[in-house]
C-alpha cells in the first residue's frame, strides 16, 4: 500500500466530524431501510431485479439497437458513444450547434465519471449543477463521496462557507436557510439556462424512455426549461420492458435513501414541447466506456445488475469510518471499488481493493444481488497474476503452501513466544504476525497444538464418525476448542477422527489474491479429510468451514481447474459447522441440556462467515439458552469485529475502530460473557477486552456448551 | 377504504389531503385558500390554473374576480413567478401516497414545478393500489413525460437533514373530488 494511502486513511479516520456523522447515518439507515421495506419479499424483489438486469446484460448491442429506434421514432437522438472522448466530443458538438453558454445539470454519475463539467467549462461555458449535494462540491471543487448523498461528508459549518462566497453574502448555519439560498440562487440558473444536462437511473428498450428518479424537483426543470435536452445514461441502465420499471422503482428508493418512493419519478419517451412551443431537442446519449467489456467478463457481468442505490457503501463497516474521499476516484465504496477498476483501470483498485475486509454486509442488502465482496476477491486476484506480490507475502505463502514447515514454524513460535507471553497474552508474536498492534494483545502459540493432544483424548471406540477439521487457529492457539468440541460429540455418541494430513484452509492466500496458494491447500485438504469415510467433516471455525463448504470449488473454478472439482463438491456436502450439527444433535435427543439451569446474561458476537455466507444464526443462541444462558442481543450484534485474518495486520488504523466499537457495543449489554463460534473472532475480540481491561469473558460457543454439557447426567 | 390509505401514506410525505364531493365544494375551499395563501395579481403572488377538464363548464370570471391573480392562461414567465399551481391528476397510489400524471403539456409540469404551492386535482375514482396497476394503464407510447409525484420537493444534502422544497413545490396540496362531473 502507498503511504499517501495509509495517511488519507489515517486522517479520515481521525476526523472525527466525519465518521461522527457516517457512523450515525449508518445507524439510522439500516433501522429505517428495514421500515421502508416492511411488508416486501426483499429476496423475491431483488431476484427479480437481477433476472431482468441480467438479461438487460447480456442483450445490451439487442436493446441499444431497439431503444434507438423507439426514442427516435419519438423525437429524441440517440447516439452511442464507446468511449467518454467521444460522449464529450458529441456533447461539445451538440452545444456549439445551439450556440449554448449556460448549462444547468441534475444528478449523473456517469458525466462525473468523464469529468464533464470540466471539459464543458474548459470549453468556454458555465455549467451549473443543481442537486444540492452535487452544487456543494462543485462550490468546494471535490469530487462526490457518496453516490447517492455526494457531500455527506461535509458539515453545515463548511456548506455555509461556500455558499456564502457564492452569494456574496455573509449566511448563516440554518440548514432550511441554506437550502432557500440554493432554492433562489439556483432557480435563476434553471430559466436562464441553454441546455439541461441530466442522467438516467434507467432506459427502457422496448418504448426508448429513460427514467429519472430525485427528490429535489432540479431534474424536472433541467428536462423542461432548457430547450436542449442532453441525458447522458450509462449502457448498464437498459432495461428490456416497460414493466421493468417497476421492481427498480420499488426497490431504488428504499434502497438507496429508506423512502417508499422518491418525490420524483419522471418517465421521458421522446421530444416534448418546449415553453415557446417549438420541439425539444433531446439527445440521449448512452456511455460504454467498458462495459460492454465488463458483461463480457463471466466474473463482472453482475456488475452490471447494479441500480446505483449505494446501499452497500450505508451497510459498510469500512466506509463509514474512512468515508468516499479515501477512494480516490468518483465511485466509492464497495461498488466503487468494481468501477474504478473497469472504468478507470485495474490497477487503480490496487490500494482501494485492500479496504474490504469480506464481511458481506453488502452483498446482503443488495437489490442487484451484486457479490461485491467475491468480485473484489477476484480484483485481487488479477492483480496478484498481474503485479506479483510482495516479497513478505510471497514468503509467507511459500511457507503457508508447505505444510510440514508451516507447522514446524508455528511449533517454533510457541517456544519462541514464551519469553513474551504474559498470561494468556504476549505483545508481540513471531513470525507473520509480528507486526500487531495497537488495542488488542494476541494469544499465545499454544504449548502444545491441538494435533498432540488429540492423540491423548481417550475416545470410546464408536461407529459413527466424524472428521473434525481444526484450521490454523484452534490447532494451533486455541486446542482446548478443539477438545471441548471432541467431548462433546463423544457425549453423543460420535467418534471424532483428526485427519493428520490436513492444513491451512487456504484463506489467508485467497484473500491475498494467491489463488494458486489457495488451490494447493484445497488439494491437499481434500485429500487429508476424504482418506476416511465419515458422515461429516465439523469445523468450529466458520472461516475455515466457508472454505471447504464454498472456496475451494471457486477458488478452482477461478483459476480453471476441473480436476478436483468433483472431489471438491464431496466434501462440500459433507461440511458442517459446530453449531449446526450440535444443534442437529440436540434436536434428535442425542445430547439432552440440563433443564432450569440460571447461568446469568450472555451476548452473542455474530461471525461474518457464519452468518452470511453459511446463513447460520439462530442455532448458537438456542443452544446458548439451552444450557441456561440468557440472551441479551448486542447492537450491531452481526456487524464485523474488525478482524478479517490479515486485514486487521494490514489496516490496524481501520481494524482497531472497528473493534473498538464492537467492544463498545458487547460492554453495553452488560453482560458477563459474549459467545461466538469463530477462533478468529475470539482472538481478535479477547485481545480487544484484555486491552480494554473490561471483565467479560470472551468465549467460543463450543467452551460454554462443553462446560455444561459435560457437566450433564 | 382506499382514500384513507392513501391520505395516510400521502401525509406520511407531507403531503396535505382534502376530499369534497363536489367541485363546487372544492372551489369553496380553493378559493379562500388562495386568498388565505397570498394570492396577488403581481409577480410571485399569481396563481396559475392549467387547462384540465374540471374547468369543464365552470364560469371563470366569478374565480377571477375573488382571487385578481388567478390566472388560466399559463406561461413560462408567469409560472416563473407565480405563487400556486394548480393542475389536474391521472392517479392516486395508496402504496407510496404518489400522484401519477401525464405532462406531456408542458403547463402541466410549469405550474407543477415552478410554484411554491401546487395544488392537485383529481377524481376520488382515480386511487389504484399500487405502480403495478398504474403501469398496466400509462403507455409511453401516448404518454411522452409521465411523473410520478410523492409529496414536496426534498432535500437531505446537508447533514442528511431531511429539508422540504429546495428546488420544487415547498407544498403539495392534494384535493380529491368525488364528483368530478357536472358544473357549478
Amino acid at each position: 500500500m502507498k503511504s499517501d494511502f495509509k495517511e488519507s486513511i489515517s486522517k479520515a479516520v481521525n476526523n472525527t466530524i466525519l465518521t461522527g456523522a457516517l457512523g450515525k447515518f449508518s445507524e439510522a439507515y439500516k433501522v429505517n431501510r428495514a421500515k421502508a421495506y416492511e411488508g416486501i419479499d426483499f429476496e423475491a424483489l431483488r431476484q427479480n431485479i437481477a433476472d431482468r438486469k441480467a438479461y438487460a446484460a447480456t442483450h445490451i448491442d439487442l436493446l441499444a439497437a431497439a431503444f434507438k429506434i423507439k426514442a427516435e421514432a419519438a423525437g429524441a437522438k440517440v447516439y452511442l458513444a464507446d468511449s467518454p472522448e467521444k460522449v464529450k466530443e458529441y456533447i461539445l458538438k451538440v452545444a456549439r450547434d445551439n450556440n449554448v453558454k449556460t448549462v444547468v445539470k441534475s444528478k449523473s454519475m456517469a458525466s462525473e465519471e468523464i469529468h464533464l463539467n470540466k471539459f464543458l467549462e474548459e470549453n468556454g461555458m458555465s455549467v451549473r449543477e443543481t442537486d444540492l449535494g452535487e452544487w456543494i462540491i462543485q462550490l468546494a471543487g471535490q469530487r462526490p463521496s457518496h453516490m447517492v448523498m455526494p457531500a455527506i461528508h461535509m458539515t453545515k459549518e463548511e456548506v455555509s462557507e461556500l455558499f456564502s462566497k457564492a452569494v456574496g453574502e455573509r449566511l448563516s448555519t440554518d440548514i432550511p436557510r441554506l437550502v432557500e439560498v440554493a432554492r433562489k440562487e439556483l432557480r435563476s440558473k434553471f430559466l436562464e439556462a441553454d441546455m439541461g444536462i441530466s442522467g438516467g437511473n434507467l432506459a427502457v428498450a422496448e418504448t426508448g424512455s429513460i427514467v429519472l428518479v430525485t427528490n429535489e424537483g432540479n431534474a424536472r426543470m433541467v428536462t423542461t426549461l432548457p430547450k436542449v435536452h442532453v441525458a447522458l445514461v450509462g449502457i448498464e441502465k437498459f432495461v428490456e420492458k416497460f414493466e421493468d420499471i417497476v421492481p427498480v422503482l420499488e426497490a431504488l428508493p428504499r434502497s438507496a435513501t429508506a423512502q417508499l418512493l422518491t418525490s420524483y419519478v419522471s418517465i421521458i419517451t421522446g421530444a416534448t414541447e418546449n415553453t415557446d412551443g417549438s420541439m425539444k431537442d433531446l439527445h440521449i446519449v448512452l456511455m460504454d466506456n467498458r462495459r460492454t467489456e465488463m458483461s463480457k467478463d463471466t466474473k463482472f457481468v453482475q456488475a452490471m445488475q447494479c441500480i446505483r442505490c449505494g446501499s452497500c457503501l450505508n451497510v459498510c463497516p469500512i466506509y463509514r469510518l474512512v468515508g468516499g474521499h479515501v477512494f480516490g476516484s468518483v465511485y466509492t465504496g464497495g461498488i466503487g471499488t468494481i468501477l474504478t477498476a473497469w472504468f478507470e483501470q485495474l490497477q487503480n483498485s490496487e490500494d482501494i481493493q485492500g479496504l474490504c475486509i469480506q464481511c458481506g454486509n453488502c452483498k446482503d442488502i443488495c437489490p442487484g444481488m451484486l457479490d461485491i465482496p467475491d468480485m473484489i476477491m477476484e480484483i485481487r486476484r488479477r492483480l496478484a497474476v498481474e503485479k506479483g506480490q510482495s516479497f513478505v507475502q510471497k514468503a509467507i505463502f511459500t511457507v503457508v503452501n508447505n505444510r510440514k514447515l508451516f507447522h514446524t514454524m508455528l511449533r517454533a513460535a510457541s517456544v519462541a513466544g514464551t519469553p513474551f507471553t504474559s498470561g494468556a497474552f504476549i505483545r508481540h508474536l513471531p513470525f507473520f504476525l509480528s507486526d500487531l498492534t495497537e488495542g488488542r494483545s494476541l494469544p499465545a502459540i499454544a504449548a502444545e497444538p491441538f494435533r498432540d493432544t488429540f492423540k491423548k483424548i481417550k475416545q470410546p471406540k464408536l461407529k459413527e464418525k466424524v472428521a473434525f477439521y481444526a484450521g490454523c487457529l484452534i490447532d494451533f492457539a486455541y486446542p482446548e476448542m478443539g477438545v471441548s468440541l471432541v467431548k462433546i460429540l463423544n457425549k453423543a455418541g460420535i467418534e471424532v477422527i483428526f485427519p493428520e494430513d490436513q492444513t491451512c484452509c487456504g484463506a489467508p492466500a485467497r484473500y491475498n489474491g494467491a489463488y494458486e496458494v489457495a488451490a494447493n491447500n484445497a488439494t491437499d485438504n481434500i485429500n487429508a479429510l476424504l482418506k476416511e469415510d465419515v458422515d461429516y467433516i465439523v469445523s468450529a471455525c466458520p472461516t475455515c468451514t466457508v472454505a471447504l463448504d464454498h472456496e475451494f470449488i471457486s477458488t478452482f473454478t477461478s483459476l480453471g481447474q476441473t480436476e478436483m472439482l468433483p472431489k471438491a463438491k464431496i466434501l462440500a456436502a459433507k461440511t458442517i459447522d459446530f453449531s449446526t450439527l450440535v444443534k442437529k444433535l440436540v434436536d434428535e435427543g442425542r445430547l439432552t441440556p440440563t433443564q432450569g439451569r440460571k447461568l446469568g446474561s450472555i451476548t452473542y458476537h455474530d461471525s461474518c462467515h457464519l452468518k452470511r455466507t453459511l446463513k447460520v444464526s439462530d442455532e448458537p443462541r438456542e443452544l446458548l439458552q439451552k444450557v441456561g444462558y440468557e440472551l441479551t442481543e448486542m447492537f450491531e450484534c452481526d456487524t464485523c469485529c474488525g478482524m478479517g485474518g490479515s486485514y486487521s495486520i494490514k489496516l490496524p488504523e481501520i481494524s482497531g475502530p472497528i473493534l473498538q466499537r464492537k467492544l463498545t457495543n458487547i460492554k453495553s449489554t452488560g453482560a458477563a460473557i459474549v459467545a461466538m463460534d469463530c477462533p478468529g473472532c475470539v482472538m481478535q475480540i479477547r485481545g480487544g477486552m484484555d486491552q480494554d481491561g473490561a471483565k467479560i469473558k470472551v468465549m467460543h460457543t463450543v467452551e460454554l456448551l462443553a462446560e455444561q454439557l459435560l457437566s450433564d447426567k | 377504504m382506499m382514500y384513507e390509505q392513501f391520505k395516510i401514506r400521502a401525509e406520511g410525505v407531507g403531503s396535505e389531503v382534502y376530499r369534497f364531493q363536489t367541485k363546487a365544494e372544492a372551489l369553496d375551499f380553493i378559493i379562500p385558500f388562495l386568498q388565505k395563501e397570498g394570492v396577488t395579481d403581481a409577480p410571485h403572488g399569481y396563481a396559475l390554473w392549467a387547462e384540465g377538464p374540471f374547468l369543464n363548464g365552470i364560469d371563470r370570471t366569478p374565480l377571477h374576480n375573488a382571487v385578481p391573480g388567478l390566472k388560466f392562461k399559463v406561461s413560462r414567465q408567469l409560472a416563473a413567478d407565480c405563487l400556486v399551481g394548480i393542475s389536474e391528476v391521472g392517479y392516486a397510489l395508496t402504496d407510496t401516497g404518489s400522484l401519477v400524471t401525464d405532462q406531456t403539456a408542458v403547463e402541466q409540469r410549469l405550474v407543477s414545478t415552478l410554484a411554491v404551492i401546487h395544488i392537485a386535482l383529481i377524481g376520488t375514482d382515480k386511487i389504484l393500489n399500487g405502480k403495478m396497476d398504474v403501469f398496466k394503464i400509462i403507455n409511453p407510447g401516448n404518454s411522452k413525460y409521465i411523473a410520478f409525484i410523492t409529496g414536496p420537493s426534498r432535500t437531505a444534502d446537508i447533514e442528511r437533514v431531511l429539508t422540504i422544497g429546495v428546488h420544487g413545490p415547498k407544498r403539495l396540496v392534494i384535493i380529491f373530488v368525488d364528483d368530478m362531473g357536472g358544473a357549478n
